[in-house]
């Protein structure tokens, strides 16, 4: 036990290295300077005064530096739990706008993801093997399933926003209202809140479905079940064992399916204009906003890394085989 | 009578029509009786053993009844048949090796299926079974993947005689283990029989050396059909149908050596039971056919307890 998480953890971690070094190599290899485009923002007419804040600014971010120290120096302030300043927001901290952005997306994901998850596998399984849902089911799912996020979203906004008029199509709350714990602010999140989860809900819920049907047709075929039958076992028995044996897999799926996941999020706050960390990303690379931009990249890394984490920890508690796999108690 | 079987006929259901692999078969199995079922691949035999406990989706009873104790079993009507399954006619299956589910560890395993058949598990009774198979009851609390090949085996027959049935099938029980375990199960299963936790049973096999070491009778199929029926000894030193007569002098014997006598086979191929031809099935094949076995022979009782369909069987 000790060992299969310790090489996971082995595991976790060399990848976060990976994964955060190409965040920092990304901003740098786009085209474009972004002390540059802070500059023409400032608007100032006299070359001495322009030199001057260049040399000011480069310093600051600390771009005068080789690019292997810049490299250290990133990993450095890391280290430490500094994420640089935002160009976009200059002088705002990094840190200060991710998370300010990241309730927003988190409340997109959990409940799409898990959602998804649960209802797409409970319809599944139910759909198998029972002829006329079957078919019907199939060939929606599939549809779902390839369609890209954003195209669903668009599709959604545009009948239920703008043609039936029912929810609004941007932002995460009504334009004339702040933050606060009342029934108006609340109900207005909530609509809001809706069209992006249903787009993000519906792509993901026609996989899970398809897949689970798949799986428990697959399972009610194996001989356990054709023994269990033979001694006359009632389907409702036979069936509750496929399920849980079916689940292995889609377990190993959500890890998997998790990193699409958060993209389709990212890039279904974008068509909504949901202030999340998708939102961020678009804001970051249109502002050449390099530590914005690493900060945004690094919390999704993480993120997914978490999730994979406890999903493999799920995995060891529903799946004895992979208990006795790792070594040690036969 | 334990078993009886009249001119049953069970019929696969392909793109390409039906395959009779069942084409009218009689016989019965007598209580206590342990009736070895043999033949060659595409013979009917598993087609048979399964008929009798559960069709699966491509079979299709065409004809024929079968009753059990004198109950008729409604073979066509799978919830109807629960009522007979595990209870009355119990199946030791081909796939022992994978019959358990992989993730419920084995007493719970029995526990749900007996619960849900409105069965009690009786603790005790299921550990001295285990125990007469040579299993500790540790492995109640073990998953499938935790033991070998031969203990789930053993397990798998532990479970299906739990409730004494009347008629045990053992669907080619030996085939996938080696020599010594294959002589270990068929004592269990004589076991099973002499303790009277089953009444008769049916050994299905292509193995006619190795069920003659346990079986009363053995039965011989071919191409869908009897061939022939007799007690064991009788069957292989006395066979009456051709058919026979080649399976057994196909087999090697102790003691012969085998390098100036080559082992001969049987040359020539079953029919394709797509469009089985009229008359004898063997025909083609055998050596002694003659105008007549162009009609079928009948599965006629030659001498006591010995039934041959051959029109030469004297």
């Amino acid at each position: 036990m000790r060992r299969y998480f310790g090489r996971k953890l082995l595991i976790y971690g060399l990848t976060f290295f990976a994964a955060v070094t190409i965040n920092w190599m990304i901003p740098r290899f786009m085209p474009g300077d972004p002390v540059q485009s802070m500059l023409s923002r400032a608007n100032v007419a006299q070359p001495a005064a322009v030199e001057a804040m260049r040399a000011h600014y480069t310093a600051m971010f600390g771009f005068d530096l080789p690019l292997w120290q810049q490299y250290l120096n990133f990993w450095g302030s890391l280290l430490k739990g500094d994420l640089g300043i935002s160009i976009w927001l200059f002088p705002t901290p990094v840190s200060d706008v991710i998370i300010r952005a990241v309730p927003y997306t988190l409340g997109l994901l959990i409940p799409s993801i898990l959602l998804s998850w649960f209802a797409g596998n409970r319809f599944g399984a139910f759909a198998a093997r029972r002829k006329w849902l079957d078919n019907s089911v199939l060939p929606v799912g599939y549809v779902l399933t390839a369609t890209p996020y954003m195209w669903l979203a668009i599709l959604l906004a545009w009948a239920l926003g703008i043609v039936a008029g029912v929810f609004p199509v941007a932002g995460a709350y009504g334009f004339d209202l702040q933050p606060s714990l009342s029934w108006d602010f609340l109900g207005s999140l909530a609509q809001h809140w809706f069209l992006p989860f249903a787009s993000l809900f519906l792509v993901a819920f026609g996989g899970w479905a398809i897949g689970m049907r798949n799986m428990i047709i697959y399972e009610l075929e194996a001989d356990y079940v054709n023994y269990l039958r033979a001694l006359g076992a009632p389907m409702r028995l036979v069936r509750r064992y496929a399920f849980r044996n079916a689940i292995l897999p889609q377990v190993t799926g959500l890890a998997l399916q998790l990193g699409v996941l958060v993209a389709g999020a990212l890039v279904t706050e974008i068509v909504f204009s949901y202030p999340g960390l998708g939102h961020l990303i678009l804001q970051a690379i249109q502002n050449q906003d390099f530590f914005l931009l690493q900060g945004t990249f690094l919390f999704i890394v993480i993120g997914v890394l978490i999730a994979n984490f406890v999903i493999d920890i799920a995995y060891v508690l529903v799946d004895p085989r992979t208990r006795t796999g790792m070594g040690g108690a036969a | 009578m334990a078993l009886n079987v009249t001119d049953l006929r069970v019929y696969y259901r392909t793109l390409r029509g039906e395959v009779k692999a069942l084409d009218g078969v009689t016989f019965s199995v007598a209580d206590g009786e342990i009736m070895g079922l043999a033949g060659e691949s595409g013979s009917g035999k598993s087609t048979l053993a399964k008929s009798l406990i559960r069709l699966d989706g491509r079979m299709r009873h065409v004809g024929g009844t079968v009753e059990l104790d004198g109950k008729t079993m409604p073979l066509a009507d799978d919830t109807g048949m629960d009522r007979f399954r595990f209870r009355e006619v119990s199946l030791i299956p081909q796939y022992s090796m994978s019959a358990l589910n992989p993730t419920r560890k084995i007493g719970k395993m029995v526990g749900e299926l007996l619960d849900s058949r409105g069965e009690r598990l009786e603790r005790a009774e299921l550990e001295r079974r285990l125990e007469l198979v040579g299993l500790s009851k540790d492995v109640l609390d073990r998953y499938p993947i935790e033991l070998s090949g031969g203990m789930k085996q053993r397990v798998v027959m532990v479970i299906s005689t739990l409730l004494n049935p009347s008629l045990l099938i053992a669907d080619e029980v030996t085939s996938a283990l080696d020599v010594s375990s294959q002589k270990a199960v068929a004592t269990t299963l004589l076991g099973f029989r002499d303790r009277g936790l089953v009444t008769s049973m049916m050994v299905v096999t292509h193995d006619i050396s190795l069920v003659y070491q346990i079986a009363d009778t053995i039965m011989v199929m071919y191409a869908g059909r009897l061939a022939e029926k007799a007690p064991a000894e009788v069957l292989v030193t006395a066979p009456r149908h051709p058919y026979t007569k080649q399976l057994i002098s196909a087999l090697p014997e102790v003691g012969v050596r085998y390098e100036d006598r080559r082992l001969t086979g049987i040359p020539g191929n079953p029919p394709s039971l797509l469009k089985p031809p009229g008359g004898c099935r063997f025909r083609d094949r055998c050596p002694l056919a003659f105008d007549q076995c162009a009609e079928q022979p009948p599965f006629a009782e030659v001498a006591p307890g010995h039934f041959v369909a051959c029109w030469k069987a004297e």
